[in-house]
């Protein structure tokens, strides 16, 4: 008898990523590791004023000084000046109007980066200023481009529940508060990258780039070259971090590579330089967050009236749907009977914000959970009491009306933080010293703060079902199975996380199991890589996918052996008779399914269940199939002379549904949480004359280790039974939840209470100097 | 192309630099150079190493080295804040210039950034110009006239401008070995941990009579003027004064009153004459306190 | 005297070991002479002036910023790059403690980092957090939180002392 025990199989375990050894022996080749033979490199001239009529562009000197290179305008598309996303305002290169600084007006090319980056210096732009929008104060002043009497609103949605007037009217206490962040610089460490290739009319064009959504480039680009789908091709080349900022922003930079490609007939590349790159690519939302809220004296929720609004910077790009997942998630994790949230995206013209982590949520949570603590603080609570009143329960209803289900953890994640750090004592501990004075003796304050957050996993609403998302599972000879999706990793883990689904779901071991380069030629559009989407939904269809391989191959064993294929199973790569024998082993049997012309692929679609509707007109449905759960714990030092604030240490507790791969689930945790962290107290963009200041790395300042916290990551799983492996998304969780805990954590720390992102120490001096300072909480509540 | 030169000898590099055919400016461990080569995509007609300069090398003991006749520490320009941290001599008897050498950017910077840059660069943000000011050290410059040794607390004119005539060099930096029971404090609040650049940077000197009397206080701050710059009147505030509370009051004040500070893209006018009026009063507290 | 003196277009130095002979730019980037010349493409930019250190080369055993050294000052040095250390089927204890503790994620701060930790395990056996975090402070990574990189180290570190192979799975001890 051959060894048959079932080998445990590959989910839930901490396999090393396959794309790891070549990426610490610096083998993995990048957008800018590569040179294609006879390859140029493109430049962008960009425009200075945030907004101007273009008069003249000349590119004469710089063709004077070398003649060799190409300059190319708006003029010179072969289709629609349009990138295309949600809306068609957004210009491949500006022709008349500028509407944000540093905006593209013309491109170049050259045999050399550094012959391209001359000529573009040289080519003159002439352009007269126009009065610009540069603010939301501004921007609700009125806006030119619609009239000048009111805002240009870039997108808009209201969500409903029960009546929000007749709550506060009936409430003990109202509390009002106003909210407000800034920008934030993805800074993934490589910075953009695209190398158009030009095959000609017939073999069409291809681009390989670094990118999160290969089908989102190829759609603008069919649309920009007004070519046949199946002549453009989109390869997305390993890629150095994402997080939002390669969703929307390839489609401009391909766009341009590869126009100049077709107009020099050679492959042209496109990278940027990290000033170029902040500059020019899009930030998160800049928001401000209204909230009016009723309670009871007990700390009940009894009415949320919640206005957001959005700084979009000059165009649509992914606005509203940043917009809908900001209001979507705009209460926080709690019940409440009578909610009214008001979202609106302003134009500015400022550059154009788009996609990152979290997509609107951490805007919006950052203030329902500064809320919360100032509501808490109001009736005398502590930061858990009022969480653990209000915080949603299985079977509760959200504001669109959607039922919780039994992975509803919210209550499990922040007493499992609540409880690892002793939170209630330890905060309560420090409320008690600020009470009593301490001395001022530049001894350290410590403090202690937590948020709790939710985060809806995939896309919102329909936008499942109108995707119908397809991804599937290629057998190879020698029993090799290939992933076949549209998905990118850009450092999440996602290749690795999908073998281990297709493993399992196939019957074999994880070594059998190999990722496809996401390449719109041989892949099947899986939808994009965002909104927490990806092992939920593309890896539960490829689990449908691997399991009908599965099926197939017992089907044809079953046939060979003059047996019942319901008789047989698949298991660590052999076929099982019942009697637990090796009929076969899976490699030679794919091998003689293949030779008997079988065939090799299998390709599944999501398909939502039909109960899950939303209707985007009311807002009301299923907004989300899954949520995820997540509560930080930060504790913090702040040096009482200079309110420097050093976080020392986070606890994360986290409802993931399930770790497929647990290792690289902490790390999505984890580099989240440092993310939005640091855009709790460290990151910051000021503008000057709609141009972005800290435009360089030394002066867009991210956490270097030695600002950051120790981790301690506590995964909770309760599986969803939205996905069939029970995980839901943990990408953009951990981004809701550091910002407002580390600042409770200061206020906790200082008594400062800072209600605008960063909190700086020159914030927080600014906020001690106008007074922003609660009472220590000192009574036991 | 830039023409290159590696001399051989001090007198041959500054040879070169005076030449103004040559255009030639000198290159250190290029971590100002390169950055600002980088932002504004501009070269150089001709470039001089200093790296291989022995005159500029080594951190020696050198007694009666310095204008007051007392023991000094001699620093080559060309140290690294790496070699300069690790020094034994620097450790024992200047902490602070080591304490402000390990906050310099971070290791791969500390390798190859140099004293020398560092001063001649002349950011008023460099974080060895507090520690030299407050330990009063001397500059040896030489020069296409010669050498001569300055104060450094003259050495800087206005932002970004040195008394360095065309073609000088700093070749050495001379640090009077401070007597024995010298307390000597350094702060720096930068951006973030590391790789950041200062929003303040205190530095002080000073002794404590047995009187219980503070004497030969020196205060260099960084980032709170166009230049780093002693705080004369915090230091007139503490000298032949009792450490303790009231005069750190009196020195806070008179600090934040000597100083304006600008709004930059990395702090406030207002956070920088705060913080540096409580760094100030903290250094003074700390001495009372560890007066025993 | 000025022609004696002039260094000539010439570099001699080593890369990997390896004896090289370069001519160009006295100022061009060591950064861009491995990238694009020898194509090393391994050491990466992140921002070209100093603050990332995804350009992290050891130069005569030290962690500099490639972006920041110009060809110029390397004649007669050897530089190693993260080509260097070992190769995917031989890899160093630290890089497969990176990839096993969840170090790497997209890759791109990777190699400086690898390079770096590496320097320092060199230098010290046994560095604590604190250490280790001010030695790596001058690689930034956006992905991770660096928690995991610290882990790495710290495996690294465990592995070479106990002798077994603990969780990290490093058993080699470093040459
Ligand atoms: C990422 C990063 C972080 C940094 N962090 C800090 C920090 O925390 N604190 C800080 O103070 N600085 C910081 N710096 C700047 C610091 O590295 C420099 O000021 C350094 O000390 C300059 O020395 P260098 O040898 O690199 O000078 P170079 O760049 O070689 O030269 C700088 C200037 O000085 C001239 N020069 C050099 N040596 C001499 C000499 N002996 N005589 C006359 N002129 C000379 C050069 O011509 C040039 O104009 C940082 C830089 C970077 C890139
Ligand atoms: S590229 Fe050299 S440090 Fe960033
Ligand atoms: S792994 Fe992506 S920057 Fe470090």
């Amino acid at each position: 008898m051959a060894s048959t025990a079932a080998p445990p199989g590959a989910v839930g375990k901490s396999p090393p990523r396959p794309d790891g050894p070549a990426k610490v022996t610096g083998a993995t080749r990048y957008v800018d590791d590569l040179a294609l033979p006879g390859m140029w490199h493109g430049a962008t001239v960009r425009c200075p004023y945030p907004a101007a009529r273009l008069l003249r562009l000349d590119p004469a000197p710089a063709l004077a000084a070398d003649p060799e290179v190409v300059v190319l305008t708006a003029r010179d598309l072969p289709g629609p000046n349009v990138i295309q996303l949600i809306a068609d305002d957004w210009p491949v290169l500006a022709a008349e109007r500028v509407n944000h600084a540093c905006e593209p007006v013309a491109l170049v090319a050259a045999p050399t980066r550094a012959r391209a980056l001359a000529a573009a210096a040289r080519v003159v732009v002439e352009a007269e200023e126009l009065p610009a929008v540069l603010t939301l104060d501004e921007a609700l002043r009125g806006d030119p481009r619609a009239g000048g009497q009111q805002p240009l609103v870039l997108a808009a949605c209201t969500v409903e529940r029960g009546d929000v007037e007749a709550g506060l009217a009936g409430a003990d206490l109202i509390i009002e508060g106003s909210y407000e962040t800034g920008h934030q610089e993805h800074i993934y460490i490589e910075t953009h990258g695209a190398i158009g290739i030009w095959h000609g009319e017939e073999a069409g064009l291809e681009v390989i780039g670094s990118l999160q959504c290969p089908y989102y480039v190829h759609k603008a680009l069919v649309r920009l070259f007004g070519l046949p789908p199946e002549r453009v091709r989109v390869r997305q080349a390993p890629t150095g971090g994402g997080f939002g900022g390669k969703e929307d922003f390839p489609n401009v930079i391909c766009a341009h590579a590869a126009l100049l490609s077709r107009r020099c007939g050679r492959p042209v590349k496109i990278v940027y330089d990290r000033h170029e790159d902040i500059i020019a690519t899009t930030k998160r939302h800049p928001s401000r967050v209204r909230h009016r809220t009723g309670v009871r004296r007990d700390g009940t929720l009894v009415a949320q009236d919640i206005e957001v609004l959005l700084d979009g910077g000059a165009y649509v790009t992914l606005s509203p749907v940043v917009l809908s997942r900001a209001v979507l998630h705009a209460g926080g994790p709690y019940r409440c009977p009578n909610v009214r949230i008001r979202g609106r995206v302003l134009a500015t013209n400022t550059p154009p914000n788009g996609a990152f982590r979290g997509f609107g949520a951490p805007q919006t949570q950052f203030a329902a959970e500064r809320h919360m603590d100032r509501i808490a603080r109001a009736l005398g609570l502590d930061p858990l009491a009022i969480r653990e009143r209000n915080a949603y329960r299985p079977g509760d209803v959200t504001p669109t009306g959607q039922r919780l289900d039994a992975s509803t953890n919210a209550l499990e994640c922040l007493r499992a933080a609540a409880e690892r750090t002793r939170f209630r004592e330890r905060w309560r501990a420090i409320e008690r010293e600020r009470a009593r004075g301490r001395p001022d003796d530049g001894q350290p304050w410590q403090g202690i703060g937590l948020a709790l957050v939710w985060h809806g996993s995939g896309f919102t609403g329909d936008g499942e079902r109108r995707l119908g998302a397809r991804a599937g599972v290629r057998l190879l000879p020698g029993g090799r199975l290939e992933v076949l999706a549209a998905s990118t990793d850009f450092g999440q883990g996602t290749s690795a996380v999908f073998c281990q689904l297709v493993a399992d779901a196939a019957g074999v071991p994880l070594e059998q199991v190999q990722v496809h380069e996401p390449d719109t030629a041989a892949v099947p559009d899986s939808g994009p890589t965002v909104a927490s989407r990806t092992v939920m939904i593309v890896g539960g269809v490829l689990q449908r996918a691997a399991a009908q391989l599965r099926a197939r191959l017992l089907a044809f064993a079953a046939e060979r052996a003059g047996l019942k294929a319901e008789r047989l199973r698949l298991v660590g790569g052999q076929v099982l008779d019942p009697q637990d024998r090796v009929v076969a082993s899976f490699a030679e049997l794919a091998d003689a399914y293949l030779a008997a012309g079988g065939e090799a692929s299998w390709i599944a679609q999501h398909q939502p269940p039909p109960e899950i509707r939303f209707d985007e007109k009311t807002y009301q449905g299923t907004a989300y199939p899954a949520y995820g759960w997540c509560c930080d714990v930060v504790e913090v030092r702040v040096d009482p002379d200079t309110l420097a604030v050093r976080p020392e240490r986070v606890t994360i507790a986290a409802d993931v549904g399930r770790a497929i791969h647990p290792v690289l689930c902490a790390g999505q945790l984890e580099g989240g949480t440092l993310q939005a962290l640091a855009w709790g107290y460290l990151e910051e963009i000021k503008l000057e004359r709609g141009r972005y200041l800290n435009d360089r790395l030394q002066t867009y300042i991210i956490p270097t280790v030695l600002d950051t916290p120790d981790m301690e990551t506590i995964l909770i799983e309760n599986p969803t039974p939205a996905s069939p492996s029970g995980a839901k998304g943990v990408g953009e969780l951990p981004m809701d939840c550091g910002a407002p805990a580390i600042v409770a954590a200061i206020e906790n720390a200082t008594g400062i209470a800072v209600h605008a992102l960063p909190a700086s120490p020159e914030r927080l001096l600014e906020a001690r100097r106008a007074g922003q300072v609660v009472q220590p909480q000192h009574a036991g509540a | 192309m830039s023409r290159a030169f590696r001399p051989r000898s001090l007198q041959e590099a500054v040879a070169l630099l005076g030449d103004p055919e040559l255009g030639a400016v000198p290159v250190a461990g290029c971590t100002d150079l390169m950055v600002l080569d980088h932002a504004m995509r501009r070269s150089h007609r001709a470039v001089v190493d200093l790296l291989g300069l022995a005159e500029l090398r080594g951190i020696r003991w050198a007694e009666g080295g310095g204008s007051a006749g007392g023991p000094v520490v001699e620093i080559g320009a060309a140290s690294t804040f790496s070699a300069i941290r690790a020094d034994p001599l620097v450790r024992m008897h200047l902490p602070i210039l080591a304490e402000a050498a390990a906050t310099i950017g971070a290791w791969q910077i500390q390798n190859r950034a140099t004293i020398g840059g560092n001063l001649a660069n002349a950011s008023p943000a460099a974080d060895s110009a507090p520690v030299l000011l407050a330990l009063d050290a001397e500059l040896v410059l030489v020069g296409p006239a010669g050498e001569r040794v300055v104060p450094y607390r003259s050495f800087h004119l206005g932002y970004r401008k040195t008394l360095l005539a065309p073609g000088e060099l700093i070749a050495r930096i001379r640090v009077p070995v401070p007597v024995p029971g010298t307390r000597q404090r350094f702060h720096k609040v930068g951006t973030r941990q590391a790789q950041a650049i200062s929003k303040v940077v205190l530095a002080m000197c000073c002794r404590r009579e047995p009187d219980g009397l503070l004497r030969g206080v020196r205060f260099g701050v960084g980032s709170v003027a166009p230049v780093p710059r002693r705080l004369r009147g915090a230091e007139q505030a503490c000298e032949g004064r009792p450490a303790g509370a009231a005069t750190a009051e009196r020195a806070a004040a008179a600090a934040a009153a000597e100083v304006h500070p600008i709004d930059d893209v990395r702090s406030t006018a207002a956070y920088r004459r705060e913080v540096l009026a409580r760094l100030v009063r903290r250094m003074v507290l700390e001495l009372a306190a560890d007066a025993g | 005297m000025q022609e004696a003196i002039a260094v000539s277009d010439t570099v001699r130095f080593t890369v990997n070991g390896e004896p090289r002979c370069w001519q160009g730019e006295p100022m061009a980037r060591l950064l861009d002479v491995l990238r694009y010349e020898l194509g090393l493409t391994g050491t990466k930019e992140g921002c070209g002036e100093g603050e990332c250190g995804a350009c992290t080369v050891l130069l005569d055993g030290e962690p500099v910023c490639a972006c920041l050294v110009p060809m110029l000052q390397c004649e007669g040095r050897a530089v190693q790059t993260i080509e260097g250390l070992g190769g995917a089927d031989r890899l160093e204890p630290v890089q497969r403690a990176f990839v096993e503790a969840g170090g790497v994620q997209c890759g791109a701060c990777t190699p400086g980092l690898v390079l770096t930790a590496w320097a320092l395990l060199q230098r010290e056996p046994r560095p604590d957090r604190a250490r280790m975090r001010e030695a790596l402070a001058g690689n930034l990574c956006r992905c991770t939180g660096y928690e995991r990189i610290l882990r790495a180290l710290e495996h690294t570190i465990a592995a070479r002392q106990g002798g077994g192979a603990p969780a990290a799975g490093t058993g080699e001890a470093t040459p």
